[in-house]
């Protein structure tokens, strides 16, 4: 009885002891290297796998990271500069500093300025709208309103409002990650550079059609009349398609062409009320509040949605 | 036992309710707008500018490439402008508007209604004439016919077979064109048979249009070389796989046409317009058109002109009723609803289906319970539900694995589905950013 036990005992550590053997072996044959910086680098990044760098996620960024000679192109949207220079340190390598961006929905289409001549009850989704029409409005290049970007957002960081039927994007939550950029079927979205106290100029528009076409089906759209990029004194505004576009790298906010614009396609937002000048002739854009205050600006408002009337057509 | 395919189906209520409606010719409208993207493949390059005079007839566009097709003037009178406007695709697209002013023909094109049975059997000149004439497949689809009868090298027809299945509910274009042109109809038939070298032909028809049927068989009963198939009704028998699956048995292999399998596949509408091309010079400018739904006070078929905005349709078949939900440009299984009345009648459009509010609204979707209903009725034998989640998560590889290409969009799914899932929706997409990627790939 006794000696069950012993042999039991003898046998069982002699095929451990064995399999130890084989393994330590085997492990040895098979090693891959792995360089211990990338574990490093990994933990030093957000975690949050949105793949907003261009990678599949962290671990394979914290690898191009790695293998990189030099980090200039390599960029964590969400742990920004902070964390590009942690990952820079652990690496020794020099930080490429970039602009913080924010995600800009580039359509002012309200349920007011934009009415609808149609209902769509197919899927609520702005891709299988896209493939099957236009869209409920006379715009075809104007906000579906099913929120995909909103879908898309890994960070809580865009909504939409009911009232006006767009997204509008949360700049402290925003990492400008990219995600509802890639989501919108119409291009609306873009990373603008973010400037302080997270002011913004930009077209809030993406209609080419013909200004007479585009004023038609839209209050607020963009009708290429150039008035803006005249009035530029940066240079930062172009014409192209019968649609402007101003370049946040050029632009210095002087918001001369929010006050120009005739159909309001150019907004402001986060500025101080301005003060009725005498030189200016008081516009529609000038005497529309931008957010309330320049400090606490919980929430992207468009001065173009803050007209409520009564919206007889909601989502 | 009739012939149908096997593999799924469904059974929409028919609601034929033109049936018994002769064609009318419907009145010239005052203005048409006539897209230079009729047809599937590269859009007509333009040929008129702003105020030059067109003549009924008259090639208004030339194809663009080899897949295009010719487009003609459907009137006579001024080209008021050439610019964007809806079609029934939903997007702006480029086309020619035209104030009509009087009748006028292009020479050479013969306007009465004799039947002229003999032609010119050179196979070369019959397909140029079809080119020329910018005949596509008015079945829906609108490939351009003188493609399909280019059969690539190393593969040669076999049989025609001419689509007379019309299993579209509502719709009754086919019907009564079968019924009133028969003989002009086979001779089209004949033309198309030269022009292939095939010398055996068969007309596909659901039985329930028996009449036509009875029609045609008495018109062929001479004749061996054309045969009546009457098959069973069942949705979705006018695919293409799906008739040749019923008429001969033989299955077109995934991702090929049906020439690999020795099939060429004609709408019935398709070989009446080549008999009036080839025997009668005239191109491609009027068809077919059913009007119809639950509340509208005349259903009709009318042969419009090309360009005829959809309004003056439903004008005439008694005006739009109150209780419209959804206008839809073709059938109501795979047609697409359309956002204004003011789009054009083109060439691949089959019917103007008029749908009640109570009958278009969606059910609210549920979720899948997996039931496996979709897969029963899906005729191509894909797992729908599958290939609705894989692009709804925009998992494109595993989209085109499972031969999200194959599907044939014919709804069944959606139609079937109990818990009102947008099924084709998705696929749809899907189908299409498949198609990219692979389009891409290849360049």
């Amino acid at each position: 009885m006794n000696m069950t036990i012993v042999y039991t005992i003898v046998s069982l550590s002699a095929i451990g002891t064995l399999s130890a053997v084989i393994l330590y072996f085997v492990a040895q044959k098979f090693k891959v290297y792995e360089d211990p910086r990338i574990d490093d680098v990994e933990k030093a990044l957000p975690g949050a796998n949105c793949g907003g760098c261009g990678f599949a996620g962290c671990r394979a960024f914290a690898e191009a990271c790695v293998n990189a000679d030099e980090l200039s192109g390599l960029f964590c949207p969400v742990g920004g500069n902070d964390t590009m220079t942690g990952v820079a340190e652990i690496l020794g390598m020099e930080a490429v500093a970039q602009t913080p961006k924010v995600a800009v929905v580039r359509c002012g289409g309200s349920c007011d300025h934009r009415p609808k001549v149609n209902k769509f009850d197919g899927a609520s989704s702005c891709a299988v709208t896209a493939s099957l029409y236009s869209g409920e409005t006379g715009c075809q290049f104007g906000c579906l309103s099913h929120g995909d970007c909103v879908a898309a957002c890994d960070f809580d960081a865009i909504h939409m409002n009911p009232e006006t039927g767009l997204p509008e994007v949360i700049d402290e939550k925003c990492v400008a990650c990219g995600a509802c950029v890639d989501a919108c079927p119409k291009n609306l979205i873009e990373l603008r550079k973010k400037a302080p106290k997270d002011r913004k100029v930009y077209v809030s528009c993406r209609n080419e059609d013909k200004g007479g076409v585009a004023r038609k089906s839209c209050e607020v759209a963009c009708i290429g009349c150039g008035k803006c990029a005249k009035v530029c004194p940066f240079d930062a505004i172009t014409v192209a398609n019968n649609l402007a576009y101003i370049d946040p790298d050029k632009c210095k906010l002087c918001r001369k062409c929010v006050v120009e614009c005739p159909t309001n396609a150019i907004v402001e937002v986060n500025f101080p009320p301005r003060k009725p000048k005498t030189d200016l002739p008081p516009t529609p854009a000038a005497e529309k509040p931008a957010a309330p205050k320049a400090e606490k600006p919980a929430a992207e408002k468009k001065p173009a949605a803050d007209e409520k009337n009564d919206n007889n057509e909601t989502k | 036992m009739l012939k149908t395919f096997k593999l799924g189906g469904v059974h929409p209520a028919e609601n034929k309710f033109s049936a018994n409606k002769a064609i009318e010719k419907l009145a010239l409208p005052k203005s048409v707008f006539i897209p230079v993207a009729q047809h599937i493949g590269a859009p007509a390059q333009t040929l008129v500018k702003k105020g030059d005079q067109v003549k009924v007839g008259q090639i208004i566009a030339k194809a663009g490439g080899f897949v295009s097709a010719n487009i003609h003037s459907s009137v006579s009178g001024t080209v008021k402008k050439v610019d964007l406007a809806t079609d029934a695709s939903g997007y702006p697209k480029q086309g020619i508007f035209i104030d009509v002013e009087g009748d006028e023909w292009e020479e050479g094109i013969i306007t009465d209604d004799k039947l002229v049975e003999k032609f010119d059997t050179d196979g070369k000149a019959i397909i140029d004439k079809i080119n020329a004439a910018g005949i596509v497949g008015l079945g829906g689809a609108t490939f351009p016919t003188h493609v399909k009868l280019m059969p690539p090298p190393g593969s040669k027809a076999e049989m025609l077979i001419i689509n007379g299945v019309e299993c579209e509910p509502y719709l009754t274009a086919d019907h009564r064109l079968m019924l009133e042109k028969g003989s002009e109809l086979l001779v089209g038939i004949r033309i198309l048979m030269c022009a292939l070298s095939v010398d055996k032909a068969y007309i596909g028809i659901e039985n329930n249009k028996k009449d036509a049927i009875a029609s045609l068989q008495n018109l062929t009963a001479s004749d061996s070389s054309i045969e009546i198939v009457p098959l069973k009704v069942k949705y979705p028998q006018g695919g293409e796989k799906q008739l040749i699956k019923a008429v001969t048995g033989r299955e077109v292999p995934s991702g090929a046409l049906p020439i690999a399998v020795g099939a060429v596949v004609s709408n019935v509408g398709t070989a009446y317009a080549v008999y009036e091309a080839v025997q009668k010079n005239k191109p491609l400018i009027e068809r077919v058109v059913t009007v119809t739904g639950r509340s509208v006070k005349n259903p009709s078929n009318f042969m419009v002109r090309v360009g005829t905005p959809v309004k003056e349709l439903i004008e005439a078949a008694g005006g739009l009723p109150d209780d419209t939900g959804k206008i839809i440009s073709g059938g109501p299984m795979m047609g697409k609803a359309i956002a204004s009345t003011d789009v054009p009648v083109t060439k691949g459009t089959s019917g103007i289906l008029i749908m009640p509010d109570t009958d278009a609204k969606r059910k609210t979707s549920q979720n899948c319970i997996r039931c496996g209903r979709c897969v029963t009725v899906c005729p191509m034998g894909l797992e729908p539900f599958l290939l609705m989640t894989v692009s709804e998560k925009q998992i494109w590889d595993r989209a085109e694995k499972d031969c999200i290409m194959d599907c044939i969009e014919c709804g069944s799914c959606s139609f079937t589905c109990p818990a009102d899932r947008p099924l084709l929706d998705y696929i749809r997409l899907g189908k299409g950013k498949v198609g990219q990627i692979i389009r891409s790939r290849k360049k």
